[in-house]
């Protein structure tokens, strides 16, 4: 198992906040846009140095999407920053007719994604967004795994033409990829090979699976992990030479089972590859109130469940 | 001026008449709110906007015009191509299968003119109201246009959209309100009453002036007054009193011919009250 290390324990949504300021920086074109939550999507750098870039809206996620819709005529490239949950769910149907369908180059960014969101409960734990945002035509999904791996994407976004829905987090968690990482959009990152099953996972679930590889290689089970990052579109190629050569599936992710990752590589493996799949995801069902480790563990999202399944999905091969 | 009233009047007659050829012709589509904004449609295309017919979706340095009501893409269509966005003959595509001119409005297909998908409503304000600070942001002096329907209000999504525009001081755009009373289930004021909407879009903070949509002369009046009163500060609000179904005796003034299509002898009866005028598609 490749050594992983960290120094520094940092939240994605920073990374997105570096990103987005390092952004400013690089086109002018680029605008941003926040319903009230500056401060929460680390926007606050952006704003000092580009103020006339900048779109407070106010409380209304709705108009937000709209008028970001809109600077795009004009060949603006607007980042809008809020939770996950009031990014997706709250305006969906903004999304489908004035971005998605109208094909608008909007970058939706969403903090506060998931359980680890934490005490704020089930209201603001959206567990769903991937599922909603993939199954937009057109649509690109990105959930990134650290800090450096989400500055990384925010600055691979402004040179995408087309939709894209970036998904990050409140927790402080390890900074274990490359400060300088080049961000491929659709490009899986190897993070570990290895011969007896596949891991794959996405967000905060990567610094997981590398904890749950730790642990099988103490059992003397040889697990390849790999880093999606980029759900839609999905490396089918990477899954696909990965699964051929272990013969077994684990997903991993902070979203549920449904519409999810797993949902994803399902049905791709189905119709090219047959392999026991396992789900690490929430099994349909709404967060709660309490810490982000403790929700983590009660919903089955800990290094341990991954081993649990990696061990399941491995029984389930055909001797 | 670059057409007298009259001429307009022409113009928007044949308008009238392409609307009913195109919705009776796959029996289906909006007539009514279609034929009540001919004549706005007709004064702000041919006289109005600052345009280019040779269609380019950034639009720098031209006016834009964002519908919101989407439905009443017959008046759009009939506009768009009376005025060179395309051939009028594609006027016969309106709802067919391959067509770029959906039963709502899309840039899907790549029709030019069409900036934004509408057709869900209450979501053409925000749209009108981003292209209006990307025009800032460039220092861009031209304007922007939107309609809304009236009925379409009773959208959360317009009211953040009518907070948002005063307290940022976007003075180049003029947003008009068609109107008409009229929804799908019945007039307005019994669906859910508007109550007094100049007082509303007063409130909000919006330069609000009065107009009579079915009356040329009077559009232009109003459209080119409150072009005036952009760049000070305030977005512009144009209530625009219209007549659904203005034009043809048996559809006006009713929800009826909101979403229905004419018969063979419906049709032949409204085409008898309007004159062709640029002969038809």
């Amino acid at each position: 198992m490749k050594k992983y290390t960290y120094t520094d324990k940092k939240d994605t949504r920073s990374g997105f906040g570096a990103g987005l300021h390092e952004a400013g920086k690089r086109n002018e074109n680029v605008v941003a846009l926040c319903a009230d939550l500056v401060g929460s999507l680390k926007m606050d750098a952006f704003i000092k140095d580009f103020p006339e870039r900048f779109f407070q809206v106010g409380i209304a996620e709705a108009n937000m999407m709209g008028i970001a819709a809109g600077l795009t005529i004009g060949g603006k490239i607007p980042f809008t920053g809020t939770f996950a949950n009031f990014s997706t769910g709250r305006v969906y149907d903004q999304i489908r007719q004035s971005i998605a369908y109208s094909g608008k180059n909007v970058k939706i960014c969403a903090s506060h994604a998931g359980l680890t969101l934490g005490e704020d409960g089930a209201t603001h734990q959206i567990l769903e967004d991937i599922g909603l945002m993939k199954m937009l035509p057109g649509m690109t999904v990105i959930n990134p795994c650290d800090y450096n791996q989400t500055k990384a994407a925010t600055l691979a976004i402004m040179e995408h033409e087309g939709p894209v829905y970036l998904r990050f987090g409140r927790p402080v968690i390890p900074v274990f990829t490359p400060e300088d990482q080049k961000f491929e959009i659709g490009k899986a990152w190897m993070v570990n090979e290895g011969t007896d099953v596949t891991i794959v996972a996405t967000g905060h679930m990567v610094w997981r699976a590398i904890q749950a590889g730790e642990e099988l290689e103490k059992l003397g089970i040889d697990a390849e992990i790999i880093n999606i990052h980029t759900i839609k579109p999905l490396d089918e190629e990477a899954i696909l030479k990965s699964v051929k050569k272990t013969g077994c599936i684990v997903t991993c992710e902070e979203h549920n089972k449904f519409g999810g990752l797993g949902e994803s590589v399902a049905r791709f493996l189905t119709s090219t590859y047959l392999a026991p799949q396992e789900f690490v995801a929430v099994n349909d069902s709404f967060g709660e109130s309490a810490t982000p480790d403790q929700l983590m563990t009660k919903y089955k999202l800990d290094p341990s469940d991954i081993v649990a399944a990696a061990q399941k999905a491995m029984a389930r091969k055909s001797k | 001026m670059k057409h007298t009233i009259s001429e307009l009047e022409d113009i928007a007659s044949q308008v009238r008449r392409d609307i009913l050829r195109m919705v009776h012709a796959v029996q289906s589509g909006h007539p009514g709110a279609s034929l009540g904004c001919a004549d706005f449609f007709t004064a702000l295309y041919f006289e109005v906007l600052n345009h280019n017919p040779k269609f380019d979706m950034d639009g720098k340095n031209e006016d834009l015009f964002f519908l919101s009501n989407g439905h009443i893409s017959p008046v759009w269509y009939s506009v768009l191509a009376r005025s060179g966005y395309f051939n009028v003959s594609e006027l016969s595509t309106f709802r067919k299968l391959d067509s770029r001119l959906q039963g709502h409005p899309t840039t899907h297909e790549g029709l030019p003119g069409v900036r934004i998908a509408s057709g869900s409503l209450g979501q053409g304000l925000s749209v009108a109201i981003g292209a209006a600070l990307a025009k800032k942001i460039d220092g861009d002096k031209s304007l922007v246009f939107a309609l809304l329907g009236d009925g379409e209000l009773q959208e959360g999504q317009n009211w953040e959209a009518f907070m948002f525009a005063p307290h940022n001081k976007v003075d180049n755009i003029i947003a008009s309100i068609d109107y008409n009373g009229q929804q799908i289930d019945g007039p307005t004021e019994k669906v859910l009453s508007l109550e007094n909407l100049q007082a509303k879009f007063e409130a909000f903070g919006w330069h609000v002036i009065t107009s009579n949509g079915n009356d040329m002369e009077e559009i232009l009046k109003s459209l080119e007054y409150a072009k005036s009163l952009t760049g000070k500060g305030k977005p512009i609000l144009n209530l625009m009193s219209t007549q659904m179904g203005y034009g043809v005796d048996f559809m006006v003034g009713t929800h009826k011919w909101h979403g229905s299509a004419p018969s063979d002898e419906q049709l032949a009866n409204a085409l008898g009250q309007i004159k062709e005028t640029l002969g038809d598609y």
